[in-house]
């Protein structure tokens, strides 16, 4: 299963994309084991997810819990919480 | 009516709240209005907005279709700007439309309250050649908790 990710703040920062198609295994069933998976792509990835409890979630651009299913899943982001307004 | 901008360009208040007050089939009685301005807290030269194109203006429509379900609105105006500003500048804008002044400025309240748990953005403060993103506050959780009930 391919999807997209997407990064933002610092997650795409220490990343160093915004963006990237990645495929991972059929074990990785949730948003909480992709980025365990993610993290070992790259030491720019370890560093962005050293601590998941930072770290929110968006599932085809919904924002959903972090042990959301991946299955069916076009876009993930993860990005920091958010600071607008 | 709901108008939902995410713009770099400034924000012209005038236009924004005289749209505010016509729009609908019978425009407003009473308009509430919050505009929100960089800060130049501990020396900050430069604020830049990231966002999450079309998550951000989905999140945004969400908090504004929230608001006109609970307070009967004419109008909700929410424009916020991304991309470098600096102290003093407006930042967001939003603005609430109804018959009379109570929905008006709960509603507006409940909007900028919303709008800042609910939708991606972020923030980045520059001070030099130092740049930091900022945290997010628990003051802000417990701010938008509130209409939860």
């Amino acid at each position: 299963m391919t999807v997209t990710m997407v990064y933002f703040a610092w997650v795409r920062e220490r990343i160093g994309t915004g963006e990237e198609r990645v495929d991972p295994p059929a074990s990785v069933t949730t948003i909480a084991e992709l980025v365990d998976w993610l993290a070992l792509s790259s030491p720019g990835h370890a560093a962005a997810f050293a601590d998941p409890a930072r770290l929110r979630a968006a599932l085809d651009q919904a924002f959903v819990p972090i042990d959301t299913p991946i299955a069916g899943a076009r876009e993930i982001a993860l990005f920091p919480p958010v600071t607008g307004g | 009516m709901i108008r939902i901008i995410v713009q770099t360009a400034p924000i012209d208040l005038l236009a924004e709240i005289t749209q505010a007050e016509t729009a609908g089939e019978r425009g407003a009685g009473a308009v509430a209005t919050f505009t929100g301005l960089v800060r130049a807290d501990d020396g900050v030269e430069t604020l830049e907005l990231e966002h999450y194109p079309g998550a951000t203006e989905a999140a945004l429509t969400k908090v504004a279709t929230g608001a006109v379900e609970r307070w009967g609105l004419s109008a909700v105006t929410i424009v916020h700007r991304v991309g470098p500003m600096h102290p003093g500048e407006r930042i967001v804008f939003v603005a609430a439309a109804s018959a009379h002044r109570a929905a008006s400025l709960e509603a507006c309240a409940y909007l900028i309250d919303r709008l800042k748990t609910d939708a991606p953005f972020w923030k980045r403060e520059t001070r030099g050649t130092q740049a930091s993103w900022v945290e997010a506050r628990d003051a802000d959780k417990d701010a938008a908790a509130r209409w939860t009930s």
